[in-house]
């Protein structure tokens, strides 16, 4: 049984034929787009590598059925910087030492990503603490990701004043 | 950084120095990859013609397998191969022999036999990862069962031969009977720490291709060139027809020193079908052939006199081990080398279960040895009404324990000081149960001392200036996150005397000179030697070269004369007498000049000094008194490490290893179920490791430390002292906010109630 469905990951927009009904999102997205970058943790929802945005909203892509995000827009950790350009919070993440073996870390920076449009955190350390826990880090980067997270939300909310 | 301190470099003489690169804060060199994900780990690799592979897992821990539906599992759209043991194809050492130093016996289909749950007893490979797994899934196993060993104090012990990787499983110092005869009082106690898995984020992996009689594979390991060895066996060929890469490892913490069945089933079923393969371990796969640390049960004795020093201090540690091979947690080693005292006696039963073997996990034996001997530590201090920092004081070690050898350098008085004055220790209750916050949370403060081993392996590294004035070194290092990639290449940059932008650095393939092992937290004392060491050989020769060119400002100074910084090599008394690199290879016509380095330490240093780093590890926890539940609300601990390459990865190593600390006093363990002595929380919604809301406060102060011994770069490690000593500390400190002493880790909120 194959399935087309369409996507726009990072801004293209993929028509794709999915010739196996079972594969989840993580695993259309790895193996099928050639976007390795969201990393599989677990497969089961329960560490946070496989973090991803679907329309705006911050996922763990392994537990999504591709079949049931046609129409979908994705960005994944390789849809952030703009060309040489880091986004905010990948700079942050490099300058707070944010992680260590780096394999948690585009989950990690996806969730940030999507914790600061959230705007429930804002600059409290205790709320992005609670905020992305759902982000497992084995080699417990937490102090520098916790840094990172208040450094970018610094960054981003003085860019939006300067453009404002 | 001004300052550049002058350094011996060894065999190559004494024209580098350390310092211009080495002891700054950069940031990593593979951050930009990692945080674009560009990183490439080894189950990113999707050469064509891919296929992939599931294992299936046993789900008994003890008998055999009677029957697997192959023929459904064939009949899977896409699965194109079903491999068991009767039809896996031969390997060229039996799995249940050794290979090599580190070798165990592993499980790569030879039977039907099931020596633990979880062991591969099929692989199955598709087209797709879905029809590999509804493949594997339609095996649909059955099983002759036997009852499993699984209950740890049901089964004997016996005397084990060696613990950990052959240390002997025994040592005495002194007269321990005596010791305790002449104690004023003795204080014993027993203590439990159960088994733990490693869980690194990124589960095992491996992509193996042939190319006609070439093997390439993508594996995540921490011993390239060692394990590129151990997998050549394996298939009897050449091993530089082989080629392990590995630049970057989703986390290690030991596991993956080693090579593990799955891997040999998967190279040999791309051999068979002619296309690469993939395998990566599901989570719960985590839980089986790939190690973890095993249970310990340990009775700790204390002799004290009047005053509160040791007489004798006895650790007597039961490990828990496999059925079928030995390796047993070296916990009681822990205690040999901390608290002066005239007698000591450490041994070591066996406990053998249905299980998969025991390894090393971060800090294998100091960190379960050290949970239990701070725990017993703190309980003493209190029964002599000693506050606990002052009474590890009053024990504090000048010279070995073990050996009576001087330290070759030990910084722990400075980081009891600083630690404790960066904690506020001063005024704290000795009674516990004294301090509550604000809203009401038990509160108390705990403390343990950090001890870790300073060794070094064997390495080995090229080094290759070219005329431009740039580098290239390279070594086949490990970068698992502690930041081989960038403080690694600070250290070759300073062999060099060159900026360390200058510098290419070639790592993580097994075709690079071999740079032992990343473990015990010797990799940049070990391959940060060899690189040192391999650019001073081609600045010496550069040096050679100008020093006997008439057209050379350097020309008549002696080699140690000269000094090499920023790409050129100048008079040591007068700077401005020098020239640059690229002048030099030019009125040569050079196109490189090379230099070879060897990462060793002295037999002599060896043999006449004892090497450890040092710390002192602060914890405040807050105690829910209606419900139990433990929060540690900070924790600081202050460690002397000899030279600190990179402060800022430093300190997230640090960091890291305490935060292990955590999950260790309060988290994590692996339950198995009785009846099928299968784990029942392999996953990690059950097996709980701390995320960032466990993590509120926790600070690392690296104190100075010069160590003239251990290396030519004055440098010990920092990447599992982090764990010992704060277990100890946590522990310590929910007896200090509750007075109720748990001795079986992790502490949990059931055991603080009622
Ligand atoms: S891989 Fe999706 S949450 Fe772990
Ligand atoms: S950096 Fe290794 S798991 Fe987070």
């Amino acid at each position: 049984m194959t399935l087309s469905i369409t996507m726009t990951v990072n801004g293209d927009r993929l028509a794709l034929t999915l010739d196996d009904p079972r594969t989840t999102l993580l695993d259309l997205l790895r193996d099928r787009v050639g976007l390795t970058g969201t990393k599989k943790g677990c497969d089961r929802g329960q560490c946070g590598a496989c973090t991803v945005l679907v329309d705006g909203r911050r996922i763990n892509s392994c537990l999504a059925l591709a079949a049931a995000h046609d129409g979908s827009d994705i960005t994944t950790v390789e849809g952030l910087a703009q060309g040489d350009d880091l986004h905010p919070v990948q700079a942050a993440f490099i300058a707070q030492d944010g992680f260590q073996c780096g394999y948690c870390t585009p989950g990690q920076i996806m969730s940030a990503v999507a914790l600061i449009a959230e705007g429930e955190a804002g600059d409290d350390p205790e709320r992005i603490r609670e905020g992305m826990s759902g982000n497992i880090c084995r080699c417990a980067a937490y102090a520098g990701i916790t840094d990172a997270v208040r450094e970018a939300t610094r960054r981003m909310q003085q860019d939006e004043r300067r453009s404002a | 950084m001004s300052d550049v301190i002058p350094m011996p470099v060894g065999p190559a003489g004494g024209h580098v120095r350390l310092g211009s690169n080495a002891g700054q804060s950069m940031t990593r060199r593979d951050g930009i990859a990692k945080v674009t994900g560009t990183a490439t780990y080894a189950a990113d690799n999707r050469p064509d013609r891919l296929l992939h592979a599931v294992y299936a897992s046993a789900s008994i821990a003890r008998g055999r397998v009677t029957f697997l539906d192959t023929a459904a599992a064939e009949a899977h759209p896409g699965v194109v191969m079903v491999m068991t043991p009767a039809n896996r194809p031969p390997l060229a050492i039996h799995p249940d022999e050794k290979v090599g130093m580190f070798g165990q016996k592993i499980e790569a289909l030879q039977d039907d036999g099931v020596r633990y749950a979880g062991q591969p007893i099929a692989l199955v490979v598709a087209e797709t990862l879905e029809a590999a797994a509804e493949g594997a899934r339609l095996l649909a196993p059955r099983y002759e069962a036997l009852p499993p060993r699984i209950d740890i104090d049901a089964q004997p012990r016996f005397e084990a031969e060696t613990v950990g990787f052959g240390f002997p499983a025994a040592h005495a110092v002194g007269d321990l009977e005596a010791g305790l005869a002449a104690a004023a009082r003795v204080v014993e106690r027993d203590y439990v720490t159960p088994a733990q898995y490693h869980n690194a984020l990124e589960p095992h992996a491996i992509v193996a291709e042939w190319q006609g009689d070439r093997l390439i594979i993508d594996t995540p390991n921490q011993a390239i060139v060692m394990m590129r060895g151990v997998f050549a066996a394996y298939f009897d060929m050449p091993e530089e027809n082989l080629l392990l890469r590995s630049p970057y490892l989703g986390g290690g913490f030991g596991s993956k020193a080693a090579v593990w069945g799955p891997q040999l089933l998967v190279i040999l079923a791309a051999k068979a079908l002619g296309r690469p393969v993939k395998l990566a371990l599901r989570r719960d796969q985590m839980f089986g052939p790939v190690s973890h640390r095993g249970a310990t049960r340990q009775k700790l004795r204390l002799g004290l006199d009047a005053e509160g020093r040791l007489t004798a201090l006895e650790h007597r540690a039961a490990a828990v081990g496999s059925s079928f091979e030995n390796f047993f947690e070296p916990a009681g080693r822990a205690s040999e080398n901390l608290y002066a005292t005239p007698a000591m006696a450490m041994s070591h039963e066996g406990i053998r279960i249905d299980t998969g073997t025991p390894g090393a996990m971060r800090a294998p034996g100091e960190a379960s040895g050290s949970a239990a001997l701070e725990s017993v530590m703190d309980e003493a201090a209190f029964e002599l009404g000693l506050d606990p920092l002052e009474f590890r004081l009053r024990n504090y070690a000048e010279t070995d324990p073990a050996t009576g050898n001087p330290f070759s350098s030990k910084a722990l008085r400075e980081c009891y000081a600083q630690g404790a004055a960066r904690f506020g220790w001063a005024g704290r209750p000795l009674q516990p149960r004294q301090m509550r916050d604000a809203a009401g949370l038990l509160t108390g403060w705990g403390m343990g001392t950090a001890i870790f081993p300073a060794p070094m392996f064997q390495a080995t590294a090229r080094a290759v200036l070219r005329a431009d004035g740039s580098a290239v070194v390279e070594t086949a290092a490990a970068d698992m996150g502690q930041g081989a990639w960038t403080s690694l290449a600070q250290i070759a940059a300073d062999g060099l005397g060159i900026d360390v932008s200058r510098l290419e650095f070639r790592s993580g393939s097994s075709d690079l000179p071999d740079a032992g092992v990343a473990g015990g937290s010797g990799h940049t004392a070990t391959a940060g030697s060899a690189l040192f060491n391999a650019g001073a050989d081609a600045v010496a020769k550069l040096a050679e070269l100008a020093t006997k060119d008439p057209a050379s400002p350097l020309f008549g100074a002696g080699n140690a004369a000269v000094v090499a910084r920023d790409g050129r090599l100048m008079l040591a008394d007068d700077e401005s007498r020098g020239e640059a690199y690229e002048d030099i290879l030019a009125r040569a016509g050079l196109d490189l000049i090379e230099g070879h380095g060897k990462g060793v330490r002295g037999e002599a240093e060896a043999q006449s000094r004892a090497m450890f780093s040092h710390g002192a590890v602060f914890a405040e926890v807050k105690v829910d008194p209606d419900l139990g539940q433990v929060r540690v609300s900070r924790l600081v601990g202050a460690f002397a490490a000899g030279r600190i390459i990179n402060p800022k990865l430093a300190d997230s190593q640090l960091k890291g290893g305490m935060i292990w600390g955590i999950g260790f006093a309060l988290q994590e363990e692996a339950i198995h179920d009785p009846r099928t002595g299968r784990p029942v929380n392999a996953d990690l919604a059950g097996y709980h490791v701390p995320v960032n809301a466990d993590v509120p406060h926790v600070e690392a102060i690296t104190v100075h430390e010069d160590d003239p011994f251990v290396n030519t770069l004055g440098v010990k490690g920092v990447g599992e002292i982090g764990i010992t000593g704060t277990v100890g500390a946590i522990a310590n400190a929910v007896w200090h906010a509750t007075g109720v002493r748990v001795r079986r880790f992790p502490i949990h909120p059931e055991d603080l109630i009622g």
